[in-house]
């Protein structure tokens, strides 16, 4: 639209380069806060619309993984059992480990909009780092537990890798296929995981419906994954324009924004930790 | 260069009608520079609208892209309605057929009728109605209307590559083994639902945090009230087909059993989270439609709505109230009988609200000075076509009656009679009530009733038949009735109806067509209307709506504030307010002293 000319002004100079020019001159010939939007009145009624937008698209994210958790309160009901047995596959350690790593993450983030309600740059840049740190923490955990279990044969829905001799739905027995002969061999010559007590060993692997548990598995935790790598490019991004001086008191809504996400895809990972990896 | 056909391009004003030309034609401002010639200026023509983030600008384009998924999908139903004309094979094989009824349901219901009223006249009128000058995310705006479109290509690709044959409702286990391209129209309703999901979004926050001083909650036109409601479904429901597709996709690439029996999964719950969206989406669908008829109603009979916080209050509980009836779509599915009648109740109580609605419209009539123009006759249709509508629903809902007309044409006409009889009717009748607003220019008023006379009988001879053929045993999607030959008189008026309505919409278009270029030029306030985009901005509005801030001093609906007469509404005597006394599209009296666009001549 209309260029709009940024103007040194006396109070902005007072704090310098670390906020960029806190007022600019729009079209009528008026000053306005360089960040409020043409069509708002005030940067309150900025702020408050962003927020309000924000929490509503939260709303969308909890309906999301709802209809996830529906199913997976379904099938729990249908198959109490094959669920109990499931999730003794699934690694406690690692998940208590990345419970952990996401909660500090929470911490940070939320340290991070205090350092840019105070105007305190270093708190607030060095703790979005932090964020971004935890989270690809989080991402190389779940890396490790997701390629353990392909090397198990333990894959979603029809894929699953049954024991040889289990009679599947169909009626039909398995046949062992060699790359789980072979697994099953592994696993019974005593290596590293099977000390640990996750090779291929419990009741699980000759249910002909595990593939159900660790479709939900997956798919939750994949799609939860996928919200974390968002939340890393965003949470990034938030840094790169905080070592830019972007962000001040005056105007900290983009972080305030990815802190909200933030804080939902770890209360989601504090849903699906007990459900999947406890109970 | 010379300077003279530099003028041709600036001059945009001429002809309209004194003391209401626009100053900044949202049309035409912004626009290129005037040196810019030739292929580049079309160019920049296409940058500035294809990257424009003003709601007006972006309504006309969702208005374009919509128009144009309805003709498709009217295409594909007229083909439909005449290979149903003689028993066996008429002009398509079997096959054929099963994949043109999927896609005229697949484009109808997501390309179409989902956005129709919101995200055109939605987008268009929300900030000019509450005083802003945009809505709160103009930018997400833009993208979901980018996003419809990529989700709309995806839909329509899939016609080329073969199309889908499954039913719009892509039940499980078929959709996953059918082996037509249920993947990329899978794809395309997940992307599509982002755009209604942001739409939704943009537009509470708008109405919550946008609105200029004074206008109150109960200063809300009541389409803002349906706009509010449909916003709130689209953004508690869309996410859930969101989810359900996804799951539908990895079934077929991935194969992970969470709906295939034979892996330990479940069908019937697909159809439990298909319906827990496309239940409150018919709502989608029907509430902006009402709010449409409210302003209609109001407008046209010169009287304020009756009943305006009950109307308001009836659409937020149909919005409320229609998350909890999708199990009525599912009597059959072996669902337990507790939940079947748990479900036919709910679905009873959503009568209440609605018929608050139509007993309200037609009491805002009672005395009124009722003004047969086109957008009144369509909304007088709507009355009609919406009242069978929601009456047979009633049928449908109930648990003895439905497992006879479960799946039969009877179903098929109680929600056309709701969706086409409902919704398009009423966009039409919106459609022709804002045009002036939107284009500034006038639409041909007797090509307009004269398309609203055959949209109404036309409709009735194609889905009153209906009701019948669906009473007497026809089921939906069949591809013929060979042991059934005497209801070929039906589906042949039925079809022959089908062509009444065809020629009915052909009208509209023509007429909209035909208006912009030689329709006459619009008073700011062609009809008398008492809300913000007619009291308040010039037709067409200018690029920021609004040169300040308007300070809402009146209801919706004051008219007879406005126009200086008593309202009939039991506080100023029992006169409604005056039709306006003008010749349409008349210049009326420029006014010196202040310009707005309100005065009407007396």
């Amino acid at each position: 639209m209309d260029a709009t000319q940024a103007i040194a002004v006396d109070h902005a100079a007072g704090h310098g380069d670390a906020h960029g020019d806190l007022m600019l001159e729009g079209h009528d010939g008026k000053l306005h806060p360089a960040n409020l939007q043409h069509h708002f009145v005030s940067a309150q009624q900025q702020f408050e619309a962003s927020k309000l937008g924000m929490w509503i698209f939260l709303v969308t994210e909890i309906l999301l993984f709802g209809g996830m958790f529906v199913a997976y309160a379904i099938y729990r009901a249908w198959y109490p059992e094959l669920f109990e047995s499931a999730s003794l596959q699934l690694d406690t350690v690692m998940g208590a480990i990345n419970t952990v790593v996401l909660l500090a993450s929470s911490l940070t983030v939320a340290w991070a909009i205090r350092g840019a309600q105070r105007d305190n740059q270093k708190v607030l840049l060095w703790n979005l780092v932090a964020t971004v740190l935890l989270a690809g923490t989080f991402m190389v955990v779940k890396y490790f537990e997701y390629t353990h279990k392909f090397e198990l044969g333990i894959f979603p829905g029809e894929h699953f890798e049954l024991a040889p001799g289990t009679i599947d739905v169909t009626g039909a027995e398995v046949t062992g296929t060699r790359p789980v002969a072979e697994l099953a061999v592994e696993g019974a010559a005593g290596g590293e995981h099977a000390e640990e007590g996750h090779g291929r060993e419990g009741p699980i692997f000759s249910n002909p419906r595990a593939g159900v548990f660790f479709s939900i598995y997956y798919v939750m935790t994949g799609i939860h994954g996928l919200h974390v790598l968002i939340g890393m490019v965003a949470i990034s991004i938030l840094a790169w324009n905080a070592r830019r001086g972007r962000y001040s008191s005056v105007y900290y809504t983009p972080v305030e924004n990815v802190g909200l996400y933030w804080h939902v895809v770890d209360i989601i990972w504090i849903f699906l930790f007990p459900l999947m990896y406890l109970i | 260069m010379d300077s003279a056909t530099l003028k041709v391009t600036t001059q945009a004003t001429d002809g309209y009608p004194s003391g209401h030309e626009p100053v900044h034609n949202y049309l035409r401002e912004p626009r290129p520079p005037d040196d810019v010639r030739g292929l580049a200026r079309w160019w920049a023509w296409i940058k500035l609208w294809g990257l424009t983030v003003d709601h007006k600008r972006i309504g006309v384009m969702y208005l374009v892209a919509v128009a144009i998924a309805f003709s498709i999908g009217g295409i594909l139903a007229i083909a439909v309605r005449l290979e149903l004309f003689t028993v066996g094979p008429t002009i398509m094989d079997a096959e054929t057929y099963n994949r043109v009824f999927t896609m005229h349901g697949i484009v109808m219901v997501f390309a179409f009728i989902i956005p129709s009223v919101m995200a055109t006249l939605g987008n268009f009128l929300l900030p000019i109605m509450i005083g802003a000058k945009d809505v709160a995310f103009p930018r997400l705006n833009l993208l979901s209307w980018y996003l419809y479109v990529l989700g709309m290509a995806f839909a329509i690709a899939s016609i080329y590559t073969g199309g889908v044959d499954t039913g719009w409702t892509f039940y499980t286990p078929y959709s996953s083994s059918t082996g037509t391209f249920v993947l990329a129209m899978g794809l395309g309703v997940f992307i599509a639902g982002f755009s209604s999901i942001l739409t939704g979004l943009n537009f509470i926050v708008t109405i919550h945090k946008m609105r200029a001083p004074g206008m109150t909650w109960n200063r809300l036109p009541l389409f803002l009230w349906s706009v509010y409601s449909t916003s709130i479904v689209q953004v508690l429901a869309t996410p859930v087909i969101g989810i359900t597709m996804l799951l539908l996709a990895l079934e077929i690439v991935l194969g992970i059993g969470i709906f295939d029996p034979a892996l330990g999964g479940d069908p019937v719950l697909f159809q439990h989270f298909f319906w827990f969206y496309s239940h409150p989406a018919v709502y989608i669908m029907i509430l902006p439609a009402f709010g449409i008829i409210s302003e209609i109603m109001g407008t046209f009979s010169r009287q304020r709505v009756y009943g305006y916080r009950a109307v308001a209050l009836s659409s937020v509980a149909i919005a409320l109230l229609g998350f909890m009836v999708w199990g009525h779509h599912m009597f059959t599915s072996g669902q337990s009988p507790v939940s079947s009648v748990v479900f036919s109740m709910i679905t009873f109580l959503i009568g209440i609200p609605s018929g608050i609605k139509v007993f309200n419209w037609v009491w805002t009539m009672y005395k009124g000075s009722v003004w047969l123009l086109t957008p009144m006759l369509y909304a007088l249709s709507f009355l009609f076509l919406f009242t069978i509508g929601g009456v047979t629903g009633i049928m449908v809902g109930a648990l003895a009656a439905d497992i006879h007309l479960h799946d039969t044409y009877y179903v098929v006409a109680h929600f056309h009679y709701v969706m086409m009889g409902g919704t398009v009717v009423a966009m039409i009748g919106g459609l022709h009530y804002w045009w002036p607003k939107i284009t500034g220019r006038l639409y041909h008023e007797k090509m307009g009733i004269a398309s609203a006379i055959l949209v109404f009988f036309g409709f009735n001879l194609t889905f009153g038949t209906q009701l019948i053929l669906g009473s007497q045993g026809m089921p939906r999607r069949y591809y013929d009735y060979p042991d059934m030959p005497w209801l070929q008189p039906l589906h042949q008026a039925s079809t022959v109806g089908s062509w009444m309505l065809a020629l009915g919409l052909l009208i509209v278009l023509v007429n909209g067509l035909w208006s912009m270029r030689r329709g006459r030029f619009a008073p700011g306030n062609p009809w008398g209307g008492a809300t913000l985009e007619w009291t308040h901005t010039t037709s067409p509005p200018d690029m920021h709506n609004f040169h300040r801030t308007p300070l809402v001093t009146h209801g919706p609906y004051d008219y007879a504030v406005l126009f200086g007469e008593a309202s009939g509404d039991g506080h100023s005597g029992n006169a409604p307010a005056p039709v306006p006394d003008v010749e349409v599209g008349a210049p009326q009296q420029p006014d010196d002293s202040f310009d707005d666009g309100t005065q009407q001549p007396h």
